[in-house]
């Protein structure tokens, strides 16, 4: 049995979600499963029972804009597993957005799920594990959250406000010994980026999830999926914003 | 989907060795009606509730996960005394000290003590904790003449040992299984002094001990060894015993003295300077192996050799309550934790036994830090521990590292004793595998416990994590 025996993961229906979850399941780990397709969560659950034994991962269907019905279903997870070690915030969408299109909309549904999802469902976790004084938070954040480029605008800030808000839990609930880790994978192959074409220091889903497991289990701040990508990171953030906003990206 | 608890009331709940334990919501109330009203929030919310009392069980019997925690430890009034017959009504979460403190200037004693003063009674009852004198006067159990048991439903039932045999002497030692026991009577014992005559010998082998033990219990109240469980071959078992009887009248030449509570206070400082608050701290750098040996080796070597033999006189508290010598001592363990793992064993197979398990830690490179021997009696309790014969309590220091292995030694601990028809403590319980307990208890025992729980609390409302584990999730259906 690994460290985190009970284990929730918020948006596990596919992508690093669900590789988290058949990774902790297999480690020993009970899961729940949340998301918003019911009939992926419940693929994904029957195969990690096949592989791991009957009752290892249990189905949530969520909308993680659905932010209302969040503390019943949290404390409802929390007593179905038996207890709760690790939250992982994994839902993230990232809509396609042209060049010149200004859709707010289409803003406001990223913002909701990437950022606003994470809140609802991270605050009742940090609220828990400091008041027990122990657990882990992890969220899902990118390396496009590190700067503001043209072509995303809403998701590099959806990301940029959830690493500062990681940060800011961390600063709240770390001083009774709750590890918060913030997670900026790279390229990694999942619905997110099917056709985008061939991208640079692309991963599986189930490579970066074996590197986040293990940083999740080590409890550090911040880790680049894979890590490489800090010093892409940190060559782009040391750009001039004058010579940036001249690249097209 | 249930209603919300009062996230508020969410705490971490631990076992009282730290080695296990869960997030409960605690209610803490101070009267019946508060309990009722506990009983019916989580009846409505369809939320388990596991009973707790000081949280002195060293494993999981007070905790459940996620579920409502009924601590009743501000239930600590005295609610009747006569100080003429030592009959006392109390709530349950007066403890061993509220009580002892509360008698003794009248020359009453608790007839049954547990190492440490801090339990509850209701706790005691629930459990049936035994003392040093278990072999003399039984469990906590034999002296209670009646008790109130808040049911499920809300319903409060007395209970007594004439009137209702069977369910008293399952509710007593039934882990809080099938009702709150908010009102206990206690008859307590007449003491004549705050002193007890000791007497301290030392046995070279476990043979020796046993029977040393053996020998002692019909001339002696009490009678209880410690084995320093690092040594193997011929100084297996080997350690010191004290003995200890109640002065009688006319021996003490000043009981109003001795009977204070002042006289029996535990001592703040070790040699009048050393705060025993920072003690623990001086002991955690010798918690390890090389250290215990160490110590161990120590204690044996002048306790077999200038204190072999002698005789004093003692406080009852200070001879009751070694455990409250070292406050916070279980810190020592951190972050670990401890288990403590207590079999009895019929006095035939006692030695071969606890012989089987020394050498299965010494082995397992698990060796006990601190292990007692007692001797017991049988017990009348339905899910009862007392054999005619021995107890053997190990504690376990549990590391991140060890914690698999540890469990598994259990199992290799707890099967020989199930082959010599041996009974366990779920009071000091975390990682006895249920199959065992049961085997132990044996099926028709079991079964009359669970028609009672399926009689008396239907929904399965009163759970512990204890007994999920040594019963199974739903045992009374």
């Amino acid at each position: 049995m690994g460290r985190f025996q009970h284990v929730l993961i918020v948006g596990a229906s596919s992508g690093m979600g669900a590789a988290l979850a058949r990774r902790y399941a297999a480690g020993g780990s009970r899961v729940a499963l949340v998301a918003r397709r019911r009939d992926l969560l419940e693929e994904l659950a029957a195969s990690i029972d096949a592989e791991n034994g009957e009752g290892r991962a249990l189905v949530f269907p969520h909308d993680v804009r659905n932010r209302g019905e969040v503390p019943e279903l949290f404390q409802e997870i929390a007593r179905a597993l038996g207890g709760l070690d690790l939250v992982v915030y994994a839902a993230g969408i990232g809509l396609k957005v042209a060049f010149d299109e200004f859709d707010t909309a289409k803003d406001e549904r990223i913002i909701e799920v990437n950022l606003l999802g994470a809140m609802a469902w991270l605050n009742p976790a940090a609220e828990r594990f400091g008041r027990l004084k122990r657990g882990t938070i992890a969220g899902i954040g990118s390396i496009a959250g590190d700067r503001g480029r043209s072509g995303a605008p809403a998701y590099n800030t959806s990301k940029a406000a959830l690493h500062t808000y990681l940060e800011a839990l961390r600063n709240r609930v770390g001083r009774y010994g709750v590890k918060v880790v913030t997670l900026k994978p790279g390229f990694v192959a999942t619905e997110l980026t099917a056709g985008m074409g061939k991208l640079p220091m692309m991963v599986s889903a189930e490579r970066a999830a074996e590197i986040m497991e293990r940083k999740i289990r080590r409890g550090v701040v911040t880790a680049y999926i894979p890590a490489r990508w800090r010093v892409v990171s940190w060559i782009i953030r040391s750009i001039p914003s004058v010579v940036f906003r001249h690249l097209r990206v | 989907m249930p209603a919300l608890l009062p996230p508020d009331r969410l705490e971490w709940v631990p076992g009282w060795g730290q080695a296990v334990g869960a997030a409960g919501y605690v209610h803490r109330p101070s009267t019946v009606e508060d309990v009722r009203g506990v009983l019916g929030l989580t009846s409505e919310r369809g939320v388990p509730l596991v009973l707790r009392g000081a949280g002195r069980s060293y494993g999981d019997a007070a905790f459940l996960p996620e579920a409502v925690v009924l601590d009743l430890s501000r239930m600590d009034r005295i609610l009747a005394w006569d100080p003429r017959t030592g009959e006392v009504d109390v709530e349950p979460g007066v403890t061993v000290e509220r009580l002892w403190r509360f008698a003794l200037g009248d020359g009453w004693w608790p007839p049954v003590v547990t190492g440490t003063m801090r339990p509850t009674l209701g706790g005691g009852l629930a459990m049936n904790v035994h003392g040093k004198n278990n072999w003399a006067r039984g469990t906590l159990g034999e002296h209670c003449t009646g008790l109130d048991l808040m049911l499920a439903s809300g319903e409060v039932v007395p209970v007594t040992p004439e009137a209702d045999p069977e369910l008293f002497h399952a509710v007593v030692g039934g882990f809080g299984q099938l009702g709150v026991i908010v009102r206990a009577r206690l008859r307590l014992k007449r003491v004549h002094s705050g002193l007890l005559e000791v007497e301290a010998v030392s046995g070279r082998d476990l043979g020796e001990m046993l029977r040393l033990a053996d020998e002692a219990k019909d001339r002696w109240e009490y009678v209880v060894g410690w084995i320093d469980a690092f040594p193997g071959g011929r100084r297996l078992g080997r350690g010191l015993l004290h003995f200890a009887r109640h002065l009688e009248p006319e021996e003490d030449p000043a009981p109003a003295r001795t009977l204070r509570t002042r006289v029996q206070d535990l001592p703040d400082t070790l040699f009048g300077i050393l705060p025993k608050s920072v003690l623990w701290r001086l002991l955690k750098p010798w918690t390890n192996r090389p250290g215990m040996r160490t110590i161990n080796a120590v204690k044996y070597r002048l306790g077999s050799t200038v204190g072999d033999g002698a005789r004093y006189l003692q406080t009852l508290a200070e001879f009751s309550f070694l455990l409250d010598y070292v406050p916070g001592w279980e810190r020592v363990y951190l972050p670990g934790g401890l288990i403590q793992h207590q079999s009895f064993v019929p006095a035939g197979a006692a030695e071969r036994v606890f012989a089987r398990q020394l050498e299965a830690c010494r082995k397992a490179g698990l060796p006990s830090f601190l292990a007692v021997l007692k001797r017991h009696r049988p017990d009348p309790f339905l899910m009862g521990h007392g054999v005619d014969g021995y107890s053997l309590a190990l504690d376990l220091p549990v590391t991140a590292s060890n914690r698999e292995r540890l469990w598994r030694l259990v199992r290799e601990l707890a099967e020989p004793v199930v082959e010599a028809g041996g009974r366990f403590y779920p009071a000091k319980d975390a990682a006895l595998p249920g199959e065992l307990y049961r085997a132990s208890v044996g099926e028709e025992r079991l079964g009359r416990f669970a028609a009672l729980k399926a009689r008396l609390d239907p929904g399965g409302m009163l759970r512990s994590a204890l007994a999920e584990r040594l019963l199974g999730p739903r045992w009374w259906q």
